[in-house]
């Protein structure tokens, strides 16, 4: 299943609506560094509220999708992950090192807003 | 001597649960007897068993009065059971009596010890009793002592119930009462953790933490361990643990109050305490988590 990607103003927004296949992620990671310099975006939010199992290989690539899209001159915020993902996921070690994290869609906004000081 | 190794009694000793069984093949007539002897000689009987009491000094936390009041409903249902051979009713009494004296401090020690130190005045009385006759003493004491030992059996048993569950209600009590995780500003939790932390609390901690962190919308969160006294590596992991998951909730945690004695165990056992952000009061931690959100305090101009 494909994951839509939204342009919203300087931002792109990836919201994932069900369980991914390992495909699906890679296929996403390709898309989103793509599209990041295509339309020029300052920043991408990946929201994973949707997910309620994280496994190592999706928290990888997230991961990934994070380091590439700094390396193409942008930022990323993962947002939505839920309270029993979170801590299963810290218990396995999977701790998105370095990526910035934000409680859901509105907060990462405000968060990229902040930091840009800009406004939609 | 032949006598006493008589098979209800030998059988009684080899398997507890033919007490009953025992006390049932005595003679109806003997335990009759017996219930007389000992309803005639209620007085002066109760008189020597509280004698014992304060001798041994036993039950001090209660006044001679209500040692009184107890000793002589215990003394009545005793001989009760001892009479009808059921122990429901000294059951059910058993527990209302540690129910009232369990909060006043009396210890196991002391329920036991009294219970036999009746038992024993009991039996001395039977033998003051029927010194001439030997024969007769045996058969009494085998029909008494099988149901004096259950009786006594009982009443302990009953008080230790009667503590645990006191004590399983406790445990209940602080592990619902213990984590409260509280706003005080807008988008500012603090998670104030008080006592022992064993790996079941913590993660207890942890859910009700990431829980709240959802539904307040918080950005920061304050975790004050002021009251926690010690702390080991795995409670120590499990913290570093719960602050990584608040951090992919997208808030940030502060740690404050990390007592001499914490803080030299996780700098010995080597906790990665890298990605923890430490202030050393309260205090601090709120005034810094206020920087965070962007609040200033400023005091209002002269008071009035």
């Amino acid at each position: 299943m494909e994951v839509p990607i939204l342009k919203q103003g300087e931002f792109l927004i990836a919201t994932i609506q069900a369980a991914l296949s390992d495909a699906d992620l890679e296929q996403l990671r390709l898309a989103l560094v793509q599209r990041v310099v295509r339309f020029r975006s300052r920043a991408v939010i990946v929201d994973v509220t949707a997910m309620d199992v994280m496994d190592s290989f999706a928290s990888r690539t997230l991961r990934e999708i994070a380091l590439m899209i700094r390396l193409r001159g942008a930022e990323t915020v993962i947002v939505g992950i839920q309270p029993e993902v979170a801590f299963a996921m810290v218990q396995l070690g999977l701790t998105l090192e370095g990526v910035a994290t934000a409680l859901d869609l509105e907060e990462g906004l405000d968060y990229l807003n902040q930091k840009f000081k800009t406004i939609n | 001597m032949a006598k006493r190794e008589s098979p209800p009694r030998g059988s009684a000793l080899k398997d507890p649960d033919n007490l009953e069984l025992a006390r049932n093949e005595a003679p109806p007539e003997l335990l009759r007897e017996l219930v007389a002897h000992l309803r005639q000689n209620r007085t002066h009987l109760r008189e020597e068993w509280l004698r014992r009491i304060s001798e041994t000094r036993l039950l001090t936390a209660m006044t001679k009065e209500e040692i009184f009041a107890e000793a002589t409903s215990v003394y009545d249902s005793y001989v009760e059971a001892l009479e009808t051979g059921t122990f429901e009713a000294l059951q059910a009494y058993a527990r209302n009596l540690s129910e009232r004296i369990i909060p006043r401090g009396v210890e196991t020690h002391e329920v036991i010890g009294i219970v036999l130190l009746l038992r024993d005045v009991l039996a001395r009385s039977l033998f003051a009793k029927h010194q001439a006759d030997f024969e007769k003493l045996n058969r009494i004491l085998d029909a008494y002592e099988p149901a004096a030992n259950r009786i006594a059996n009982t009443v302990a048993v009953g008080f230790v119930q009667e503590r645990e569950r006191v004590i399983r209600q406790q445990q209940e009590a602080i592990r619902e009462l213990s984590t409260p995780v509280l706003q005080v500003r807008e988008r500012l939790l603090i998670l104030p953790i008080i006592g022992v932390i064993d790996p079941q609390r913590a993660r207890q901690l942890t859910e009700q933490l990431l829980r709240g962190i959802r539904t307040n919308r918080a950005k920061v969160v304050v975790i004050d361990i002021t009251g926690v006294a010690a702390m080991d590596v795995t409670v120590a992991n499990h913290l570093v643990q719960t602050v990584e998951a608040s951090r992919l909730l997208g808030a940030t945690v502060i740690v404050t109050g990390l007592s001499p004695e914490i803080a030299q165990t996780l700098v010995t056992i080597g906790v990665d305490l890298g990605k923890m952000n430490t202030v050393g009061d309260l205090q601090g931690g709120i005034e810094q988590a206020e920087r965070l959100l962007g609040y200033k305090v400023v005091p209002s101009t002269e008071p009035h």
